[in-house]
């Protein structure tokens, strides 16, 4: 009944299933294929025009996508961009995404691969919206040699080129085998954006229909022919390690192939079926080896936070104006303690990957962030030159930021490497996925505001105390120790070009950033936001507080240090206005704005809490200004599921590690949101041209600060410690 | 041994009893479309149809199945993706990653079965699968559209 991959067949055929399809091994790699699963494959054999666009004698067009699809729309985005520039039918486009292989082979044609930091099309734009341009010039170049006339009497209109003066038109799919032997022009003019006619239409995404019948395929759904399943147990304890263990009574069950170790800190069973595979993993009995970390407690490691709120020694991010000054002289010093505990990327699918190896060769599926990355793990782990290695992408069952990570690439192919010649799918069950995350790592922050006798802030200071993310996972992008990615959101303008897009936006008086650097033995990762969904908290929580010290209006007391930045300006009036600030209708509000990732973004909570404390959240009215928006139907589906994402920590999520285990496990101890507590959003997307901001991260930073400033608003009570779930929200 | 009747098909399947109907669906008759999120009945991704009622698919060892029961995956609810729920999905664009949304489509089919005409309230109590996308206010207008379409 499945459809199957043959594997001696491969490159064009994947058999048949239940279904009769045939179903064309792009198909299988190519996002939003559509439901035939039709692709060039199947179509013709045309050769592509550029290495950004392919064109059908049917006149369909095929749009090659590097960077990764896992729900945020960026597949639909980047066509959007290619096809303005290539001026062809939006109706008649697909695409496909090349392999990490490929770009190794063709000298990185297709450029990076990553996809995260909301960078996929703000770190792209410009090149691919060229390759579309490129590949325009030269179907019309085709068009005018085959005509003999200049190329200046053709004109384009979705993928027909007219020749003015005789009226004589071809379509792109008649001229794109001649147009591909033309050289690629490296002079292109792109068009002014008052000229777009795709970009900045709120057009369907690409790749829903598949995802709404059970065809689409995921990593966790490949089937290859002779394929096993694996299941794998990894050290529950940080640092922990396999000492010994004893699968006597695993390796007689049924439909079991192999028990055996993977790398150091896991074992693994692998199996006809999964579920087999999961059920013999379950007897197998394992001794772990303490390790670094292996004793780790989330609560003792408080102690190791408190005292970097007042270290003597600590990293400065930012510094301007006389702190010290605007402290000696303030009429009122206000200060507040808050915390960001660890959190789990937990994406919908668990961990997988797919991996089959021979001397020769070894080739991976799987959903992964970064098709460069998970190439160099495969090629690492099979001791195979990486030439000899490849990746196939599928679409991501969720990414945040977890599978930008290669770990579970390095194990299937570690697996793979024992049984040669042997597909195996290795999947986690959630709770492998709970507890070896990279997680979201935990801060504190004590911040200190200075108010003249006239309420005005005259200085402010943010000491971080907490976890680095660059220390974890990448030391070499350390500066002299610091990380400066803790400060995101804090940090100073005009320094640094590379974080120009995580900076304050806020004018004070006197300001001063810093971060007292505590790593615990937790791996750390970037979590959808990063570090500007704490030090969103933190500053605007705090705002909160200082603005309701001075007696002011807290959109009042935003809006007057906002004097550098009319974006941030706007995008805080936009929330305002629309959900009624200052109303008196039985509502509680609470406001936010924040820069993360090039975009300003705002957000007005409105609540609710009922005299036992329980919150309800009404509606949220949030704002972005992403630059240039690209889809605002995506943007706006972005937003709202931002605070799904952002919300669920703020109300329930902390992981907590015990004796260097995590506590939660699952679901039922890290919930996330459900219908009945899913506010309404409405989404205000506001463009304001000239830059191109980031979409997918930005707004999870504004969604816990403006319902924790309603929360005040309706209780008179500041929370500062998180989970929700674990504050009572008036006192008894 | 298992005898089943899978979208409309009878079936017979070689699984120990206490395997539940998420896996023999998706490795014996090989309808993925059916998704392992948890393995505990939290996040709903597995829900599939037993007689039309949702059903959560990953706790359900297949021996408590008599063989009778009417099994529908996201695979059967409707031939070509016309079920009302698909036609909401597609017209309002809902899923993002989407890996989900077959068990978020299959609780609001068993939804709409039970509650033709639900309140806000009823899609509170009834549609509780977890979407970490966060298409959750999508759904919710996608549940109210779904409602006045006809297959």
């Amino acid at each position: 009944m499945a459809d199957t991959i043959n594997l001696s067949r491969r490159g064009f055929i994947i058999g048949t299933g239940a279904t009769g399809l045939t179903i064309g091994i792009l198909a299988a790699c190519s996002p939003g294929a559509g439901e035939d699963g039709e692709t060039a494959a199947d179509a013709d054999p045309n050769p592509e025009v550029n290495a950004w666009v392919l064109i059908n004698n049917d006149d369909t067009v095929v749009i090659r996508i590097a960077r990764s699809e896992m729900g945020q729309g960026t597949l639909t985005g980047l066509a959007q961009l290619v096809a303005e520039e290539l001026e062809c039918d939006w109706d008649k486009v697909t695409t496909e995404y090349p392999t990490p292989g490929e770009n190794l082979a063709r000298d990185r044609v297709w450029r990076d691969f990553s996809t995260g930091g909301s960078r996929g099309i703000r770190g792209s734009h410009d090149y691919v919206r060229e390759g579309g341009a490129a590949a325009r010039m030269m179907l019309v170049q085709a068009a005018a040699n085959r005509w003999d006339v200049p190329v200046s009497e053709c004109s384009v209109e979705k993928g027909v080129i007219t020749h003015g003066p005789s009226g004589n038109s071809y379509t792109y799919g008649e001229l794109a085998a001649e147009a591909a032997k033309l050289e690629v022009p490296t002079e292109i003019t792109l068009k002014d954006p008052s000229e777009w006619k795709i970009i900045g239409q709120p057009v369907k995404r690409l790749d829903t229909a598949d995802k709404v019948t059970g065809k689409q395929v995921y990593g966790a759904d490949i089937k290859l022919d002779g394929l096993l399943n694996a299941a794998i147990k990894q050290a529950p304890k940080r640092g922990g390690t396999v000492a010994s263990f004893d699968a006597s009574a695993a390796e007689s069950m049924p439909g079991v192939k192999k028990v055996l170790q993977v790398g150091d800190n896991a074992v693994a069973v692998v199996a006809d079926k999964w579920w087999q595979a999961k059920k013999a993993l379950d007897t197998v009995q394992i001794e772990w080896q303490a390790g670094e970390g292996s004793d780790f407690s989330s609560a003792a490691f408080e102690a190791d936070l408190d005292a970097g709120l007042t270290a003597d020694e600590a990293y400065v991010g930012n510094q301007a104006g006389d702190v010290d000054g605007a402290f000696a002289g303030a009429a009122q010093v206000i200060e507040a303690t808050y915390n960001a505990p660890h959190q789990n990327h937990a994406c919908m699918e668990p961990m997988n990957a797919t991996a089959v190896w021979t001397e020769e060769k070894c080739e991976v599926w799987c959903g992964t962030q970064n098709g460069e990355a998970a190439l160099a793990a495969a090629a690492e782990a099979s001791g195979l030159p990486i030439e000899q290695c490849d990746v196939y992408k599928q679409l991501l069952g969720g990414g945040f930021g977890r599978r930008g990570m290669s770990d579970f690439v390095t194990q299937a192919v570690t697996i793979a490497k024992e049984m040669p010649g042997t597909p195996i799918k290795l999947l986690w069950t959630r709770e492998e996925d709970m507890q070896h995350g990279f997680f979201h790592p935990t801060t504190k922050a004590r911040c200190q505001g200075a108010l003249d006798a006239d309420g005005n802030l005259t200085g402010l200071k943010i000491r971080l105390s907490g976890q680095s993310i660059f220390a974890g996972l990448m030391p070499q992008a350390l500066q002299d120790g610091m990380d400066f990615l803790a400060f995101q959101g804090l940090l100073p303008s005009g320094v640094d070009p590379r974080v120009e897009d995580q900076t304050l936006k806020y004018t004070f008086p006197a300001f001063l950033a810093e971060h007292a650097m505590r790593n615990p033995p937790v791996r750390p990762g970037f979590w959808r936001g990063v570090n500007a969904n704490q030090n969103a908290i933190y500053l605007e929580c705090f705002m909160d507080e200082l603005a309701h010290a001075a007696g002011r209006d807290p959109l009042e007391f935003r809006l007057a240090h906002t004097q550098d930045s009319p974006e941030l300006a706007a995008v805080l009036q936009a929330v305002a206005d629309k959900s009624g600030w200052g109303n008196d209708d039985g509502l509680s509000r609470g406001l936010c704005a924040f820069y993360s990732f090039g975009a300003y973004t705002a957000a007005c909570a409105e609540v609710t809490v009922s005299d036992e404390g329980e919150l309800k959240i009404h509606r949220i009215v949030a704002a972005t200004d992403p630059g240039y928006a690209v889809n605002p139907q995506q943007i706006d589906a972005q937003v709202a599921g931002s605070f799904v994402y952002g919300l669920s920590a703020a109300l329930y999520g902390e992981i907590t590690f015990e004796n260097g285990e995590t506590v939660q496990k699952n679901f039922d101890t890290y919930p996330s949101m459900r219908l009945a507590a899913m506010p309404e959003v409405e989404t205000i997307v506001m463009p304001s041209g000239g830059f191109w901001g980031g979409v997918g991260e930005p707004t999870i930073a504004v969604a816990a600060p403006a319902v924790l400033n309603a929360i005040y608003a309706a209780t008179g009570k500041r929370i500062r410690q998180l989970p929700l779930k674990d504050q009572p929200l008036r006192d008894a | 041994m298992a005898e089943l009747k899978v979208n409309g098909k009878k079936v017979t399947v070689d699984a120990d009893e206490t395997t539940p109907l998420l896996w023999v669906l998706r490795e014996d008759l090989g309808l993925t479309g059916t998704k392992y999120g948890c393995g505990i009945a939290q996040c709903g991704t597995c829900t599939v149809h037993i007689d039309g009622q949702p059903v959560r698919s990953c706790t359900y060892p297949v021996g408590a199945l008599s063989g009778e029961e009417e099994i529908t995956t996201i695979e059967g609810l409707s031939e070509d993706g016309s079920h009302p729920v698909q036609q909401a999905w597609v017209e309002m664009d809902i899923p993002q990653c989407g890996y989900c949304q077959p068990g978020m489509i299959m609780a609001v089919a068993g939804l709409l079965n039970n509650t033709p005409d639900p309140t806000d309230e009823d899609i509170d109590q009834q549609v509780t699968n977890i979407c970490r996308c966060g298409t959750l206010a999508r759904v919710r207008k996608g549940i109210h559209l779904a409602k006045t379409k006809k297959a």
